[in-house]
């Protein structure tokens, strides 16, 4: 235990010293734009990252249990924004909302989450538990199929056109000036996001660390044989933990579409990748692991984004999960995995 | 102690059994026997030489010298040799290796750029990149090139398990698009332009030219690279590095401890599928006068798949076969086909469905069917006399079928949004059916049925094109659950 947690700590020592570095590189050597431009990547970075780690927790806590990578799960967040979408366009829209703003919203997230976590549930059902005592692979294939089962049905049913959440006409323009005019701007939306997304964590960690069912989670993730014979239900546990994962996949959908106001069919794909690049950053099965790698994955892309350009930032992104699968396979918080003969 | 146990008639008497041998596992061929006439026809391919196997293909030779027109060739011909070319190599990769690489396509793609790149002439960004190397040069160069691209890629597959591989690969996959469309600062790719001026394969050496450039003349050069490539992997798998990749497909652990260089065979077989790609998307190149980034993307992976989950892994034979059923079926439902025979095969795959759900008890299936049809037209009346928009739309491109269609059918004016209601209802439907059992499954297949047939008809055969990759993801679902052999694989037999 004491080697795993000074590894852990020299992880993270080594993550601060890049950052560090970082730092100094991007505002002492591109002048021209300055800390204010640094620190507003930076909050944008926070945001999206809060985002990927909703979507990363989805892939951890389903990894955790089952040591299954669920593929699909970028879709489930997909069509949790498109939830969100059909009830905003439902009540009213963001322009003349029926409700209170402050409802429709509520109204959304719950939708969201309700309608993903119901997915989730089916896609265990049908794409997962047949598959149990499988082949590595095969579970993996039947992902796949999910996936491109889900991507287009949507194209199928409503098209490939983009749909505008205009989440800022819906909540508003406004946010908070920080160091003055000139200063970083943060939205109230961002604010919103950041602080929805860290209730959800909270949540999370509530529910796995102190309610029976976690328990029962916790259990089953270390040896499903076990927790079987003393009384749980696998089956069950891993059907709420789907649950739980494409919940919260579906809330980040709906805070994807507030901040970046388009969603289409295809969000799923990028936005699953990172969410899986996070866990990985994070060590895939940590909770805080998921969180810490979805804010690490959110603040390289809105650098990248800033600092060189759109296409680039994807890229980059997926050199750093490369990069952290060969040289540190377990990710930052992960414990490396021992092989059980 | 005197007190033995009796004998048990049942058990074989010790004298049968060989030391060493599990009895359960090497009756393992004759439990999967299956009877009748299926089982006949298995047994009989499985008796072939592989030579006899391989003299089954020669009639494949022959079809360019149908009546067909060039489309046709193309369309059906070439695509299922370069498909079948694929499966192929990801066979090697997945099949035999065990290794799950979602950025095969890449390597598809690779060879594509590589052939356009070497052997045509493209301006883009103030470059000009005029270079027309022979075919064989272009050709080789992009499968070497492949394959060790496929080495870099496959040396981090060391240190990295299933699914933490299948991810990277599919990031390779994803940053190779990502590339070719935008990101390259010297326009070697053309972003999503692509590259278009290529040459046609022109071998020539000591003297000798040969241009290809007709379909059929492409036709056969494809197929002659088939067969060849199934000569090299059958020869392969039967080889020492064959058994020894099935090895540490089945248990790495046991086959590391047995003295195999595990990592050194993964890193292999992985180079060797991308090897077999570069060759497949070379010619692809060449085929189709170009290499463009849309032509190398998800979708593309999912087919190849298909053929290869569909023929099962590990099967030469089911590779062939895979592909064949994969790219009609994926022709056919294309919507510059007749319309009819995407409608025939949707309707076939429903019967097919329909049998394999019942295929214990021919009573329910004969309820079931009969059901169906008389709920059809009862549903149908009583739209005509209550609701008369119901039964007032057109059907699309019915030809000979459009009678039966509208009598049978629901079809709305306007039926967007019914539609799609309807298809979300039939998710909600297909997923009680599998969860039903005995005579209540009985009772809700023809709802499902005349659902399933009024979805199709408002909404799916107007978008086929859509329609066919919804089928295809169905389609990889069904198998994983219900035969994840494939047609030709054979089932494990799992030793506990």
């Amino acid at each position: 235990m004491a080697s795993t947690s000074r590894q852990v700590l020299g992880n993270l020592a080594g993550l601060g010293v890049l950052l560090a570095i970082w730092v100094v590189y991007a505002v002492y050597f591109s002048p021209t734009q300055g800390w204010t431009f640094f620190f507003q990547l930076t909050v944008n970075g926070i945001i999206l990252g809060s985002i990927y780690a909703l979507i990363a927790l989805g892939y951890s806590l389903v990894y955790g249990i089952l040591k299954l990578l669920n593929f699909a799960h970028g879709d489930v967040y997909m069509i949790g924004s498109f939830i969100g979408f059909g009830v905003l366009t439902l009540l009213g829209g963001p322009l003349s909302p029926a409700i209170p703003v402050a409802l429709l919203v509520l109204c959304m997230f719950v939708a969201a989450m309700l309608g993903s976590g119901v997915l989730g549930l089916a896609i265990e059902r049908f794409a997962y538990r047949p598959l149990r005592d499988a082949p590595r692979i095969a579970p993996l294939i039947s992902a796949l199929g999910v996936a491109f089962f889900l991507e287009n049905s949507v194209l199928l049913l409503f098209g490939a056109d983009y749909r505008n959440y205009d989440g800022y006409d819906l909540i508003s323009y406004n946010g908070i000036h920080l160091g003055g005019e000139a200063g970083v701007f943060v939205s109230y939306l961002g604010v919103l996001v950041i602080s929805g997304a860290l209730l959800l964590m909270v949540a999370l960690i509530a529910l796995v660390r102190w309610s029976r069912f976690g328990k029962a989670m916790r259990a089953v993730s270390f040896d499903r044989e076990a927790a079987a014979m003393m009384g749980i239900d696998p089956d069950r546990v891993i059907a709420i933990t789907f649950l739980v994962g494409s919940a919260l996949g579906g809330a980040a959908g709906v805070m994807f579409g507030l901040v970046y106001s388009q969603i289409y069919y295809l969000i799923g794909f990028l936005a699953g990748l990172k969410g899986f690049t996070a866990a990985v950053v994070g060590g895939i099965g940590s909770i805080p692991g998921a969180m810490l790698g979805g804010l690490l994955v959110g603040l390289v892309e809105s650098w990248a984004k800033g600092y060189l350009n759109g296409n680039v930032a994807d890229l980059v992104v997926f050199g750093i999960l490369i990069g952290v699968m060969l040289l540190r396979p377990s990710g930052l918080l992960g414990t490396p995995a021992l092989q059980k003969v | 102690m005197a007190d033995t146990p009796p004998p048990n008639p049942d058990q074989p008497t010790p004298a049968n059994t060989e030391i060493g041998v599990d009895r359960w596992v090497s009756e393992a061929d004759e439990r999967r026997d299956r009877g009748g006439l299926g089982g006949r026809i298995q047994r009989i391919w499985g008796g072939l030489p592989p030579s006899g196997k391989l003299a089954l293909l020669t009639p494949a030779i022959f079809l360019p010298f149908l009546p067909l027109s060039e489309a046709t060739i193309y369309n059906y011909g070439l695509f299922i040799l370069i498909y079948a070319l694929l499966a192929l190599g990801l066979n090697v990769v997945v099949g035999f290796a065990g290794l799950l690489d979602l950025g095969y396509v890449a390597f598809f793609g690779f060879g594509a750029y590589a052939y356009a790149f070497l052997s045509g002439t493209h301006h883009e960004k103030g470059h000009e990149y005029t270079h027309h190397w022979s075919a064989q040069y272009s050709i080789l160069t992009a499968v070497v090139l492949c394959a060790v691209l496929g080495l870099f890629l496959g040396s981090s597959s060391r240190r990295l398990l299933g699914d933490y591989l299948a991810i990277v690969t599919l990031f390779f996959g994803q940053a190779f698009v990502v590339f070719t469309n935008s990101a390259d600062p010297y326009g070697i790719t053309n972003g999503s332009n692509g590259l278009g001026n290529i040459d046609p394969l022109h071998f020539s050496a000591f003297g000798v030219h040969l241009t290809v450039s007709s379909t059929r003349g492409y036709y056969w050069f494809l197929f002659g690279c088939v067969v060849l490539v199934l000569i090299i992997v059958h020869l392969l798998s039967e080889s020492r590095t064959g058994r020894a990749w099935k090895a540490s497909r089945e248990d790495p652990l046991a086959a590391e401890l047995m003295g195999m260089p595990v990592n050194r065979l993964k890193i292999m077989a992985f180079s060797f599928g991308a090897a077999i790609a570069g060759l497949a998307g070379s010619v692809f190149a060449a085929a189709q006068t170009g290499a463009f980034p849309q032509n190398f993307g998800t979708q593309v992976l999912i087919l190849i798949y298909a053929v290869v989950i569909l023929g099962g892994t590990g099967s030469l034979t089911g590779m062939l076969a895979g592909a064949t059923a994969i790219i009609v079926s994926f022709q056919v439902l294309d919507s510059t086909s007749p319309p009819n025979n995407a409608r025939t095969l949707f309707y076939l795959g429903l019967i097919v469905g329909v049998a394999a759900l019942f295929r214990k008890s021919r009573l329910k299936m004969a309820v079931a069917v009969v059901s169906t049809i008389a709920l059809g037209f009862a549903v149908h009346a009583i739209a005509e006399a209550v609701w008369p928009r119901g039964t007032s739309g057109s059907v699309t491109s019915g030809g000979y079928l459009t009678g039966a269609i509208k009598d049978w059918v629901l079809l709305p004016t306007h039926a967007n949004r019914l539609a799609i209601y309807g298809y979300l209802a039939l998710i909600v439907l297909v997923v009680v059916i599998v969860q039903l059992k005995g005579w209540w499954r009985v009772a809700v297949v023809p709802p499902t049925l005349v659902l399933t047939a009024f979805v199709w008809e408002n909404l799916l055969i107007q978008q086929p094109a859509v329609t066919r990759y919804v089928l295809f993801g169905v389609l990889l679902i069904a198998l994983m659950a219900t035969r994840p052999q494939g047609l030709f694989g054979t089932a494990k037999v799992e030793i506990v």
